[in-house]
């Protein structure tokens, strides 16, 4: 059995962003970078599957980027993955959810994976659209926001989280693609042994533009802070002041404070 | 502008973000269709052509077979734009239409200018704007973002059927799991997130919660975490609460956090980041680190 993991490396969330010359998206200079949180919930799922089947299937860990990537696939080879393949493009920010997914779908075309397991989104663009668009590129099955996965004799069994607490069960046979909702699992971290024998596995490298020309569907700009529509006070300084203050205005404004 | 707005049906019934979808409709202007997969018992009152198929036959949850009738719709009406509700159905559903035909997508939109969406980006911390190339294009809005709008009218129903084969089987719903506690009640709700850093922090929370004499809630990677059950998760997939006081405690305030707690009389937010979203909603924003800050305001209070 053959699965691929398809991960993002995505900034920090708490970072101060701050639009690039063109604002047309942010400027990645100071930035921290790590792998796209609903992606760890999919190299996850598909590590613990191949634990299920006694470590039968191999699993691929694709990441699309320039050289700082690297460092997300080696994590995720670290935490169980066998081999990795690494597409440059140095010029990521610019491609949209289509163009991704053209990239990974002439990859995976070629390979003829039995499962593909993504995030349901990523943390920065949060489209929610790479996953399914791969499906539909390579014609296989495809459902989305796994809270629940189970896998027996090329059937999958799909727990969708839905809204407001209901969830959907759906069943589809392989090959097939999942992408994956926070919570599914609980990721591992990576140990020191498996962080130095991920440093002896494969990293195959090919280049975006090889892959796939497609042209962009979408143009981005404005990229912007909000603008601020409350009313609310910020407050800064030293705690002993801070809690002063939010006495004095939680008596003023609220009732519930006597 | 011809627009296809596509509703949603769920356990028997059509749901309310219908209402949002005529809402965008005549925000944006232009004419509307629907498409719907539900039943001819229960369509929303409105005056244009209702593309209807039959969910008993075709089933609630069908993303193939039902990618394949949108297609269907979409060659009848030739929109403009393809409108869904950024949900469970319309991120699953969006992208296979859009696929199908080769046009753009934009995902979660929360407002529009020109031809420009805006949405939302990293976290919902920034926002940018995103422009279709093709000419027709496939849009999911955000729940809430557009008011809801009873419509009005008898819509001129025309039924829908194919024989493409479906590639997933539908297996039935779970039910929501039961709450233990009720937030939705309590007049004071202390919520932690993931800023508190770890599960031995919950209690520095409880605390706090305690002294103010209100329940304890979460944010969503918080139950994820397993720092604290679900029955304490407040959100879109959590409990809807509207306390006099809401206090958050190193909560960043994600959309779905958002949408759970921003009726709240009055919200009181501890962030040692000061873009953080929840500022957005937040009447005091307290720029600290949620640590020290909550256990000096909780010796205070008691």
């Amino acid at each position: 059995m053959k699965i691929l993991v398809c991960i993002k490396q995505v900034p920090d969330m708490e970072s101060h962003f701050r639009p690039n010359g063109s604002a047309t998206w942010f400027d990645e200079s100071d930035l921290a970078f790590r792998m796209n949180e609903y992606d760890e919930y999919a190299v996850e799922e598909a590590v613990k599957l191949k634990e299920q089947l006694g470590g039968e299937p191999e699993i691929t860990v694709l990441s699309i980027g320039p050289d700082r990537v690297i460092e997300a696939i080696k994590k995720a080879l670290a935490i169980g993955c066998d081999r990795a393949v690494h597409i440059n493009e140095s010029a990521v920010a610019s491609k949209e959810p289509w163009q991704i997914a053209s990239i990974i779908a002439a990859y995976a075309r070629s390979i003829q994976f039995d499962l593909v397991f993504t995030g349901m989104q990523s943390q920065d663009r949060g489209s929610a659209q790479v996953g399914v668009l791969v499906a539909e590129l390579l014609g296989i099955p495809s459902t989305t926001t796994l809270v629940g996965f189970a896998y027996a004799d090329g059937v999958v069994t799909a727990t969708r989280e839905l809204e407001g607490g209901v969830k959907g069960k759906v069943r589809l046979k392989t090959p097939a693609l999942v992408t994956c909702q926070l919570g599914l699992n609980s990721p591992r971290y990576p140990t020191l042994p498996n962080i130095m024998k991920a440093r002896k596995k494969e990293i195959t490298t090919f280049q975006a533009g090889d892959l796939s020309s497609e042209p962009p569907l979408t143009g981005s700009s404005s990229f912007r802070h909000p603008e601020k529509k409350g009313s609310g006070v910020v407050l800064e300084g030293s705690v002993d002041e801070l809690v002063e203050k939010v006495i004095v205005i939680l008596k003023d404004k609220t009732a519930v404070l006597r | 502008m011809k627009l296809l707005l596509v509703g949603e049906y769920r356990e028997g019934r059509l749901l309310d973000t219908s209402a949002e979808l005529f809402g965008f409709a005549a925000a944006i202007g232009g004419d509307a269709s629907i498409f719907l997969v539900g039943s001819a018992e229960d369509v929303p009152a409105f005056s244009g052509a209702l593309y209807l198929v039959d969910a008993g036959l075709y089933g609630e949850y069908n993303p193939e077979v039902h990618k394949q009738l949108l297609l269907k719709a979409v060659e009848e009406v030739n929109p403009d734009l393809i409108v869904f509700i950024h949900s469970s159905y319309g991120w699953d559903l969006a992208p296979r239409v859009a696929a199908s035909l080769k046009v753009a997508q934009v995902s979660e939109v929360i407002g529009f200018a020109d031809n420009a969406y805006e949405v939302g980006c990293c976290n919902a911390k920034m926002h940018r704007n995103v422009t279709p190339s093709t000419s027709k294009a496939v849009i999911t809005i955000q729940a809430g973002a557009f008011p809801a709008l009873q419509s009005e009218g008898t819509p001129l129903v025309k039924v829908l059927s194919t024989d493409v084969a479906s590639t997933t089987e539908f297996l039935g719903y779970e039910p929501a799991e039961a709450k233990d506690v009720n937030l939705a009640k309590a007049e004071i709700v202390v919520s932690a997130g993931r800023g508190i850093g770890k599960k031995e922090n919950i209690e520095v929370i409880r605390s706090l919660a305690k002294a103010f004499g209100g329940e304890l809630g979460a944010s969503r990677p918080v139950v994820d975490a397993g720092w604290i059950d679900h029955g304490h998760q407040v959100g879109s997939t959590g409990q809807t609460v509207a306390p006099k006081l809401y206090v958050a405690c190193g909560i960043s305030g994600s959309i779905q956090h958002l949408a759970g707690m921003k009726k709240s009389g009055f919200i009181l937010a501890i962030n040692k980041d000061k873009d953080a979203p929840i500022g957005e909603v937040a009447d005091v924003l307290v720029v600290a680190d949620v640590l020290q800050f909550v256990p000096a305001l909780t010796a205070k209070l008691s």
